[in-house]
């Protein structure tokens, strides 16, 4: 077991009070595995993928337990986390575009990096080239300056920056939002070479477009409103989700084959609950269409089948019955 | 490259044809005649008066018309001539300037690069430290907003008046003649310090305000993000937001070189330094056309100078800026 993340609970401070962005967050990551966590805008996933490298404020760690390969992850640490970030958990940042320093050469800052946390950058020097080939950069960007390169480029020279220490779990933040379709396929590939060749184990893939995770992942984590929904492998989510929002959500997908103009895209009525102070019990109670009675309460995030891990009181009714 | 200074060089030379024109056109603006002015000092009667004034506005190129003027004030400059002062007849301008130049480099040149690294080093320090931000970025605040002549009273009347400690006016004492000796030099610093100090306090608050916010900016910068999440040390992440916040103040410290050689004009007013600033406030309340002129095309110079400098500095420190030379419209 790669990750284990066990009652993951972290707010956001405001002056009106606590964002209650993530709450009790319970699952677990193989070695290996492609996990895509999905979920509308502001559902929380890029705080779960954040939290897990540098929780800073004003975000706020309230309680759980994240064990990396059996170590325990001192994430509340900011200091005691700096040991694990880049070695052990690295991060792909939503703002590839802008991660790197506009005026040093990407190669010398690299250099700079390395040196810092005590890695020799002569030793890793054709490591770090052979990357460079893997996603197809040529070795002169070693000698370029960020602004030199186009937005794809970048994205691509921050893979290789964040994983050139093969962490054990790679997080990729919305890596393929800010390209074109094209370059979107090549990237998410990219990723699944990086995991293949062995430049990380496991990758956590942030990202609202369930169609790119439909490519590449092996499992899917669905979330809404700061909690866990359903968790199972890519073709059971897609086919026969269990959760009534994940249900609407892959509903909602534009289907192959369909023109569009005979059958309007439907959406799911409403809209997310605010979470500075969420509905109790499940969050998805006021826009769900099977909602009933025992909703109140926060339905446990249970495994049904192998690896199929759902929070629906109304999911766990019909499995029983079946 | 030899493109983008080329069309830098064509600028630069339109912005000081331009600039020594209007330098030219003020001073006649002005209501009054110098000449005038000049010989209502000598005790003169009306017969000697017109005599006298024919040959000095002859003496001064005066009696051609406005536009003649202005092409033989062209002519003599490309030769090196800037003319005669009428205020210090018969000096030579360049000559007045020259005596005044060394007391505005040893005034300012001191003033604008300590205030800027004691600046920059206490801003970098306050953007870090809650302690010093608390004492250092008020200081600073008041201090960037004092106007350069209060501070200087206040001063003199603090050390010169009540503490009787430095001297309140003057380069030098009254009793000395320059030359070469400790007695001499050590009156020069004592006049020099009251001035140094007035002009290096408002400057140190300006730097230093502005150096701690860039690195605020900085350290929130998506680059310096990008490191933490990696793990680099605290170190490293300032350095890189330091470097970078620099370039700013870098220009600003090039613009403030520009003006060296008449950046404190109302210091040295109070002072009654003898610096160009000085200067400048004695030929406009003489009328001096020719002063007033040399005056300002030395600033004129030292701001386009300045300008160009910090033009090919920052291709050196700045890649981005390297982008614009090849790139459309070089």
């Amino acid at each position: 077991m790669s990750l284990r993340v066990e009652n993951l609970t972290v707010y956001y401070q405001t002056l009106k009070g606590d964002v209650r962005a993530l709450e009790r967050a319970t699952f677990s990551i193989a070695d290996g595995e492609i996990m895509g966590l999905a979920g509308e805008s502001g559902c929380g996933k890029t705080t779960l993928g954040h939290s897990l490298v540098r929780l800073a404020p004003p975000m706020r760690f309230v309680e759980g337990r994240v064990t990396l390969d059996g170590e325990e992850l001192p994430i509340w640490d900011t200091e005691r986390m700096n040991d694990f970030r880049f070695k052990k958990i690295s991060i792909i940042p939503q703002y590839a575009m802008n991660a790197m320093n506009p005026t040093r050469k990407i190669g010398r800052m690299a250099a700079e990096l390395l040196r810092s946390r005590r890695v020799d950058f002569r030793a890793k020097l054709p490591e770090l080239r052979s990357r460079l080939d893997l996603v197809n950069l040529s070795h002169d960007v070693l000698n370029m300056y960020p602004i030199e390169l186009s937005g794809g480029m970048k994205q691509r020279m921050v893979m290789v920056l964040s994983t050139l220490l093969n962490p054990s779990l790679l997080i990729a933040d919305e890596i393929t939002s800010a390209l074109d379709v094209s370059s979107q396929k090549a990237v998410a590939e990219m990723l699944v070479a990086f995991r293949d060749q062995g430049c990380c184990k496991s990758v956590m893939v942030i990202t609202h477009d369930i169609s790119i995770l439909y490519q590449i992942a092996d499992t899917i984590l669905i979330m809404y409103a700061g909690q866990l929904a359903e968790k199972a492998a890519t073709a059971t989510i897609i086919h026969s989700p269990r959760h009534p929002y994940t249900r609407l959500l892959i509903s909602s997908l534009p289907k192959v084959g369909v023109k569009q103009s005979e059958r309007r895209l439907t959406g799911i009525p409403g809209s997310p609950p605010l979470l500075l102070d969420p509905p109790i019990g499940c969050r998805f109670r006021e826009r769900c269409p099977v909602a009933f009675d025992r909703c109140t309460e926060v339905p446990p995030f249970t495994e049904i089948d192998r690896d199929h891990f759902v929070a629906c009181w109304k999911a766990f009714e019909e499995h029983a019955r079946a | 490259m030899s493109r983008y200074f080329g069309r830098k060089l064509l600028v630069y030379s339109l912005t000081f044809f331009l600039a020594v024109t209007i330098d030219w056109m003020i001073p006649r603006f002005m209501p009054g005649d110098p000449v005038q002015t000049m010989l209502s000092r000598g005790m003169l009667h009306a017969e000697g008066l017109e005599v006298m004034y024919g040959y000095y506005t002859k003496a001064f190129g005066l009696d051609v018309p406005v536009w003649k003027q202005y092409l033989n004030f062209w002519n003599a400059l490309f030769h090196g001539d800037f003319g005669t002062s009428v205020y210090l007849f018969p000096q030579p301008v360049i000559k007045v300037i020259m005596r005044a130049v060394p007391y505005d480099i040893l005034l300012l040149l001191p003033a604008i690069l300590l205030s800027w690294f004691a600046g920059n080093k206490f801003g970098a320090l306050a953007a870090r430290s809650r302690w010093l931000d608390n004492t250092v970025s008020p200081l600073g605040y008041i201090l960037t907003a004092t106007p350069y002549m209060w501070l200087g009273i206040l001063l003199s009347w603090v050390f010169a008046i009540v503490l009787d400690i430095f001297p309140i006016a003057g380069a030098y004492s009254f009793a000395m003649t320059p030359h070469l000796s400790w007695a001499f030099v050590g009156s020069v610093l004592k006049h020099w310090f009251l001035p140094f100090v007035s002009l290096f306090l408002v400057k140190f608050g300006g730097w230093a305000i502005g150096m701690r916010n860039m690195i605020i900016y900085e350290l929130e910068a998506d680059y310096s993000h990008y490191l933490e999440a990696l793990g680099a040390p605290r170190r490293l992440v300032r350095k890189y937001a330091f470097r970078n916040a620099i370039l700013p103040q870098i220009t600003g410290l090039s613009l403030d070189l520009g003006v060296i050689v008449a950046g404190a004009l109302v210091t040295e007013v109070v002072f009654s330094y003898p610096g160009i600033g000085y200067l400048i406030l004695q030929a406009i309340q003489n009328q001096d056309y020719f002063l007033i002129q040399g005056c300002f095309l030395f600033i004129i110079m030292g701001v386009l100078l300045a300008n160009f400098a910090i033009d090919i500095a920052y291709v050196i420190v700045d890649p981005r800026t390297r982008l614009g030379m090849v790139g459309e419209g070089a």
